[in-house]
């Protein structure tokens, strides 16, 4: 059993400039912040060593932080400028039973984050998905297609905040 | 002119009776050998996630019913529990365990359809109507204690719409004796059928540490030989309070993990939720399921991921709350669409009818899947 | 029989031949189809803890006639790129194969379609034409469904064709005759004299024969069973698998003529092991007729007892289906071919060495 900021520390040690931020005190759970270039390289060292063996990937969440500049046009429609995307890695080892959450933080303009589908090929479903709603672009993935959405979607990226639904998909009018 | 050959490409679904939903699954055929499955979801997708973020904390329960649309239960547990540790409440005694019964009660009925459909699968259709006759009756229960059959909305953040009705517990009890026996009876009819292991032992072997690689959880997991369960290993609720075992695949019939495995826990599993209702019956505390129900649900700002032993394995829900009523963000990690990613992995080299078998044996439901 | 009575009837041998043949189809297979039908459905409803139709006359009994109704009203769906000759022939061509194998169905002695001395032979040999009509509806449809169907059946047919010969060139090697009246009428008398029970010849060497008759007698309704693509042998039409097989395309009639065959098959094959090793249309415990000395009284009897054993064998099949998971393609093949066909052959051995010694 290792708590998140026993890890913390750790990988602050090892990867430097990888390790951003422990995130801590937030309600009921912990996270470290990582840098989405060497997210793989953390990710291999916490799933191989000996000491963590997070074998198990749980969950990877998208999340849109909505922390971008609103701004509202003169005919109302609605603009947004900046902000961020998350994602949350929640891994857990199913023989030392810990858990840990990492987190990694990018720019809506170019949502750019190694991929860590070499590491757990759990986690390659979970990126489409991620990809399909928030955009988020997983580099070296093996095959990132949109998953729950239409591989023809073109309005966008649905779970983004600023996401506004089409007209018409495929000559069907969508708002029912 | 020499003969050209190709693969096949045969599309499995959307329509298709054994892909139990709107799955297509893309085969690469080489005769009647697997090459490789490419599964397409997204059938049913009916935007739940996107949904959360414009309704209130219980306006949401609803829509969890419709992800897993056969343990609607557990999939309001789960939401329950995540929702009151963002809050920082406590439930009732009485509520837990009411809570533990459904559960408990979902999962037979669950487990129930799992392996009626698979008998299905293989051709034996009797099996599915006798899963059925005793599904009817748990969700007559059900009916009786909060008026829905499929969908309840029962279960809430604080507590439960309704205290039991007072010929719950007799009644329950009565359905276990009368269930207990036809497990037997199931065994006799399907499991260890000769045709049946023959179809089932050996095929679709899914080895521990691709398991756990690939995320797969529940009955599947512990097909492949790891006592792990959430109720015993990552304890919520009041499961800590009952004792109960964990059955695990042994590769009685073939090899350790394959499909004749993913299907006799399941029946091992209906046997260790009837021991845990029973228990929680004979516990059941007396008191108010509604009182510790907030008036009004607003989450301080945090996150929360937490996590619960779904008939189809591990549902977790990842809920981010900006402080206001509605959640920020609400990430579903549904059982079934993690282990829906192993198809291909399993199914390369089997024939068509194996891929019927491996599906069937994985258990999934396409509501969650697509959410 | 009945020719010569319809001989004199019409005065014309082209018409007495013509309602003779055209006899079984009224007579029995529609009336027959109509009742397998609902048989099937009471059966399987009862083996589930169900009641099954009960709302079409009294427990359901015009269920079937309802589904006619409704089949012939349906709209007759030719897929676009189907090969439309072969579409539109096939079912027919399956209708056929399991009609033609009527003609040579002793129902009684005073009534079978054709007396031929090759009944056995030939009507094994027609029902291979089903073969070619699967094959073609498979490939015709133009889905790849139905062609792995198609080709799944043909394999399977063909395969079974070999251990369903081999019992009976045992029983003819037995009894010298291919023609199902002869074989009947050397079952004559009761029970004992079935060949199940090691046909008519007495003493010792009867006894010799009851094992390798038993064991004929199973392998012969196992593979009839796959040849009728019932369950566990269903593969061909396994519907968690190939939807519905060579016939997923059709509809209205053209599926019912389908259907049609499929029940009409079932009775078929029942028919010969009934024949063959059940006495055919003798009656196990004598006749009424022969006790009250009522002649005509005994063809009726006859024609009882017959269709009492084909429907009894028909309902083990219906038993069957409802009970058993299905097996893949490979495990049936390899059950025909490793166990059934070596079996058949050792079994043959045996009798030829009895009938010689």
């Amino acid at each position: 059993m290792k708590t998140t900021e026993d890890i913390f520390n750790i990988l602050k040690i090892k990867f430097a400039d990888a390790v951003i931020e422990l995130k801590a005190g937030v309600p009921t759970e912990d996270y470290i912040l990582i840098n989405p270039f060497e997210l793989d390289k953390v990710c291999t060292f916490l799933k191989n060593s000996d000491d963590y063996k997070f074998d198990n990937m749980m969950n990877l969440s998208g999340v849109d932080n909505a922390n971008g500049k609103k701004t509202t046009s003169e005919d109302g429609t609605h603009k947004t400028e900046g902000g961020t995307l998350s994602v949350f890695y929640h891994l857990e080892s199913i023989s030392l039973k810990h858990k840990i959450t990492l987190a990694v933080t990018v720019s809506i303009e170019k949502p750019e984050v190694t991929s860590v589908s070499e590491v757990w090929r759990s986690a390659d479903w979970h990126e489409r998905e991620a990809f399909d709603m928030f955009g988020i672009i997983f580099l070296n993935h093996p095959d990132l297609r949109r998953i729950l959405m239409p591989y023809d979607w073109e309005a966008g990226y649905p779970l983004r905040k600023d996401y506004e639904s089409p007209e018409f998909y495929q000559g069907m009018k969508v708002p029912y | 002119m020499p003969l050209k050959t190709e693969e096949m490409v045969l599309n499995m679904g959307p329509q298709h009776p054994s892909t139990h939903g709107v799955l297509r699954l893309e085969l690469q055929l080489e005769g009647e050998i697997i090459k490789a499955v490419k599964p397409h979801i997204g059938y049913l997708h009916r935007c739940f996630e996107k949904h959360t973020e414009v309704m209130t904390y219980p306006q949401v329960i609803p829509y969890v019913d419709r992800m897993d649309y056969l343990a609607s239960m557990y999939n309001e547990f789960g939401y329950a529990i995540a929702v009151e540790k963002l809050l920082g409440i406590e439930v009732p005694e009485r509520v837990d365990f009411i809570r533990v019964i459904m559960g408990e009660l979902q999962r037979i009925a669950s487990h129930l359809v799992a392996i009626g459909t698979y008998g299905a699968d293989l051709g034996a259709f009797t099996p599915f109507l006798f899963a059925f006759r005793d599904r009817e009756k748990i969700l007559s229960l059900f009916e009786m204690t909060c008026g829905g059959r499929l969908l309840y909305n029962y279960i809430w953040v604080g507590g439960v719409s309704h205290d039991l009705h007072p010929d719950f517990v007799r009644l329950t009890r009565e359905f276990i004796s009368y269930f207990r026996p036809n497990i037997k009876e199931m065994n006799e009819l399907l499991s260890f059928n000769k045709i049946f292991v023959e179809r089932t032992a050996n095929v679709g072997i899914l080895p521990l540490d691709t398991a756990i690689n690939f995320g797969i959880s529940g009955p599947n997991l512990r097909a492949s030989g790891i006592k792990w369960d959430l109720r015993r290993d990552d304890p919520y609720s009041v499961y800590n309070r009952f004792d109960f075992e964990i059955p695990i695949g042994d590769g009685r019939m073939g090899t350790v993990g394959d499909c004749w495995d993913r299907y006799f826990i399941r029946i091992l599993e209906m046997e260790e939720s009837l021991k845990i209702i029973e228990q929680a019956l004979d516990q059941l505390p007396e008191g108010d399921v509604t009182s510790a129900i907030p008036k009004r649900i607003k989450p301080p700002v945090g996150q929360v991921y937490t996590r619960v032993e779904n008939p189809r394995g591990e549902l977790g829900y990842f809920i981010i709350s900006n402080g206001s009523l509605n959640p920020f963000r609400v990430k579903v990690r549904a059982p079934s669409f993690v282990n829906l990613g192993i198809m291909d992995e399993l199914c390369r080299g089997h024939m068509i009818a194996d891929v019927i078998a491996i599906l069937g044996s994985i258990d999934i439901v396409l509501g969650e899947i697509d959410r | 029989m009945i020719y010569d009575f319809l001989l004199k009837l019409t005065g014309s041998e082209i018409a007495a031949g013509f309602i003779q043949s055209l006899l079984p189809l009224f007579v029995f297979i529609l009336p027959f189809a109509l009742f397998a039908v609902l048989l099937e459905r009471k059966v399987s409803a009862h083996m589930q803890d169900r009641l099954g139709p009960m709302r079409t006359g009294y427990h359901g009994i015009l269920q079937t006639v309802a589904d006619i109704i409704k089949l012939v009203q349906k709209e007759d769906i030719v897929p676009t790129n189907s090969d439309k000759p072969l579409f539109n022939i096939a079912p027919v061509l399956v209708f056929t194969g399991s009609y033609a194998a009527f003609a040579a169905i002793p129902f009684s002695s005073a009534f079978i379609g054709s007396n031929i001395d090759l009944g056995l032979f030939f009507i094994v040999a027609v029902s291979g034409l089903v073969v070619a009509g699967i094959l073609m509806a498979g490939w015709a449809s133009n889905n790849k469904y139905t062609l792995l169907g198609a080709m799944r059946s043909a394999a399977q047919v063909i395969s079974y064709e070999i251990p369903t010969m081999l019992v009976i060139l045992t029983i003819v090697m037995m009894t010298g005759t291919l023609n199902l009246t002869t074989l009947s009428e050397l079952q004559t008398g009761y029970f004992w004299n079935w060949m199940i029970l090691g046909g008519p010849v007495a003493g010792l060497v009867k006894l010799a024969f009851i094992p390798s008759m038993f064991i004929g007698f199973v392998i012969i309704y196992i593979s009839t069973l796959a040849e009728v693509n019932r369950t566990p042998f269903d593969i061909p039409e396994a519907e968690s698998e190939l939807v519905s097989g060579y016939h997923t395309e059709y509809s209205g009639m053209k599926f019912a003529m389908f259907f049609l065959a499929e029940y009409a098959n079932m009775f078929a094959v029942s028919a010969i092991v009934a024949a063959v090793f059940f006495g055919g249309y003798q009656s196990p415990i004598g006749y009424l007729g022969n006790t009250l000395d009522i002649l005509w009284l005994i063809p009726i009897e006859q024609f009882f007892w017959f269709t009492f054993k084909g429907v009894f064998f028909v309902f083990v099949q219906m038993w069957l289906r409802w009970t058993l998971p299905r097996l893949r393609v490979d495990q049936l093949m390899a059950l025909c071919w490793k166990y059934l066909i070596p079996i058949a052959f050792v079994n043959l051995l045996i009798v030829g060495l009895i009938t010689v010694l």
